[in-house]
């Protein structure tokens, strides 16, 4: 039942005929330390977590470790709610649920990393903008944790999901990565197309940097969340049409290691390069961490 | 390939901002603090790397005093952590080194002193995405990762010893997973690791402690 490529995962998908949710729960039953029950609760306290995290700070501002973030969410929801967005409502709500993730993240709150820490407001924010905008079930938004976990073992197998090692392409793109092929498989897609999803989100943010300001998770991480998590619903809807992936998953698995790896180390988690390294970016450090003149 | 959890990708569950400055350093102290017998008295903190340069801006020492008090990486209670410590009556320091380079970037050394007195120092380094692994125990050059029930013994280095230990394993059908045994030097203290799927009993605790060359055994709970 374990798989460790994508062609083994859709071979495995196609024998039994099971979405890609349905395989990797059985992979866990089968290979982990958790009968099918304590899965299922497990699992459940994860997306507890994550919808908590995800609506907590239109409720309440935080206030993040080095101040350069707070608020976002907030400010997007009052213009949702305003009727002035020009993104529509499933992408603006995933816009501010991926905000909202990164500010209690900042904050010392509680989130479930998905992959990371810093891209941990992707895949919520694609999960419950769709699960509120089409009235989907708890059940539904279950299978598309599952698929997006499948997608991600993947990458940890045969990529990387850390930016220290391989980039934000690594941390936001897994992560959009994941978010684009549970979206496909939550909205009726084949894990086929789930797989294209994925594969075109990766190839979307191929070479992106890792290049957090003051070396801290706030900015430019915040952002690339609400990045990560529309790149995840662009290739979804791409997937969905029947439009296929020009480089299969694997491939863009491969490349996407390939060319983090040769990423020079400024660029990667260092906060030397990038945004880090701009004047601005150098003088939020100063006035973050003091000893500068 | 190693087995990965559907729950290592979306988890661990965590007090932000970062799993490995933040979730990796209450694994790691949380750890060492399952190392003691007693009560924690005090306890400082030498920072390096990474940690030394960000800490304060991730949470770092929150975690990591939080972590020693036996707090999850998801417990909220880390972020009031200095708060609690003091009542608690926990003396504590921070100390960025950063003279010392050639570490881990993520590497703390915990210098730990409980009510008895008795002293105890444990080095850690966060691995990313949350993972964590000790290696060094008051000096010597130890892995311990702290994934599976463990016990660590502190023993003489003396021929016939380690058959004993594992033999009470064997008597108290405890299945060894990993058996590693370090030491500084020969005839001095040794430590060794034996990790298992299966929780330890104190049966066996109480049995391996009897042999005259046993030091000190620490029994940790996955
Ligand atoms: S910039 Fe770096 S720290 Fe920030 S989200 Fe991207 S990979 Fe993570």
């Amino acid at each position: 039942m374990d798989f460790n490529t994508a062609e083994e995962l859709l071979e495995l998908c196609n024998k039994e005929n099971k979405p890609i949710s349905s395989v990797m729960r059985l992979r866990e039953i089968v290979y982990g330390e958790l009968d099918a029950n304590e899965v299922e609760i497990r699992m459940k306290k994860s997306l507890g977590i994550m919808r908590n995290s995800a609506h907590e700070p239109l409720k309440t501002i935080m206030r993040s470790m080095g101040g350069m973030i707070g608020g976002e969410a907030s400010k997007l929801e009052k213009r949702r709610i305003e009727g002035k967005s020009i993104c529509g409502n499933v992408l603006t709500k995933a816009l501010i649920y991926s905000q909202a993730v990164l500010e209690v993240n900042a904050s010392m709150g509680v989130i479930v990393a998905a992959p990371t820490a810093g891209s941990a407001g992707v895949l919520p924010a694609v999960l419950f903008a769709l699960e509120e905008e089409f009235g989907l079930s708890e059940e539904t938004v279950m299978n598309g944790l599952f698929t997006a976990g499948a997608i991600g073992c993947l990458l940890m197998k045969n990529a990387s999901v850390s930016g220290a090692e391989a980039g934000c392409q690594a941390e936001i793109g897994s992560a959009a990565a994941m978010a684009s092929a549970a979206a496909v498989e939550m909205m009726g897609g084949t894990p086929e197309q789930c797989l294209d999803a994925a594969a075109i989100t990766i190839s979307n943010m191929l070479g992106l940097v890792c290049d957090p300001i003051a070396g801290l998770v706030e900015m430019p991480c915040q952002s690339r969340n609400a990045a990560g998590a529309s790149n995840a619903l662009t290739s979804a809807e791409m997937a969905l049409a029947g439009i296929k992936a020009a480089v299969p998953f694997s491939e863009m698995a491969d490349s996407m290691y390939r060319v983090g790896k040769g990423l020079p180390s400024e660029l990667r988690e260092t906060a030397l390069g990038g945004c880090a390294a701009t004047p601005t970016g150098c003088a939020l450090k100063c006035k973050i961490f003091g000893g500068c003149n | 390939m190693a087995f990965i959890s559907v729950f290592e990708v979306i988890g661990p569950n965590m007090v932000g901002p970062s799993s490995s400055h933040t979730a990796g350093a209450a694994s790691i102290a949380r750890l060492a603090g399952k190392m003691l017998h007693r009560k924690i008295k005090k306890i400082d903190f030498i920072l390096y790397g990474s940690f030394a340069q960000t800490y304060k801006g991730h949470g770092t020492d929150r975690a990591l005093l939080g972590g020693i008090m036996g707090f999850e990486t998801d417990d909220v209670r880390i972020r009031d952590s200095f708060e609690i410590a003091e009542k608690e009556g926990i003396e504590f320091s921070f100390s960025p080194n950063t003279v010392e380079t050639d570490v881990h970037p993520n590497t703390v050394d915990m210098l730990i002193e409980d009510i008895s007195g008795q002293k105890l120092t444990v080095r850690g380094e966060s691995l990313g995405g949350g993972k964590v692994k000790l290696t060094k125990i008051n000096g010597v050059k130890v892995h311990f990762t702290g994934e599976y029930h463990a016990l660590i013994v502190i023993h003489k280095d003396h021929p016939g010893v380690i058959s004993k230990v594992t033999d009470v394993f064997g008597k108290q059908h405890v299945n060894i997973a990993f058996l590693r045994v370090y030491r500084e030097t020969k005839g001095g203290d040794a430590y060794m690791i034996i990790e298992s799927d299966e929780e330890i009993t104190k049966n066996a605790v109480d049995e391996i402690e009897k042999n005259p060359f046993v030091r000190e055994t620490m029994l940790i709970r996955r």
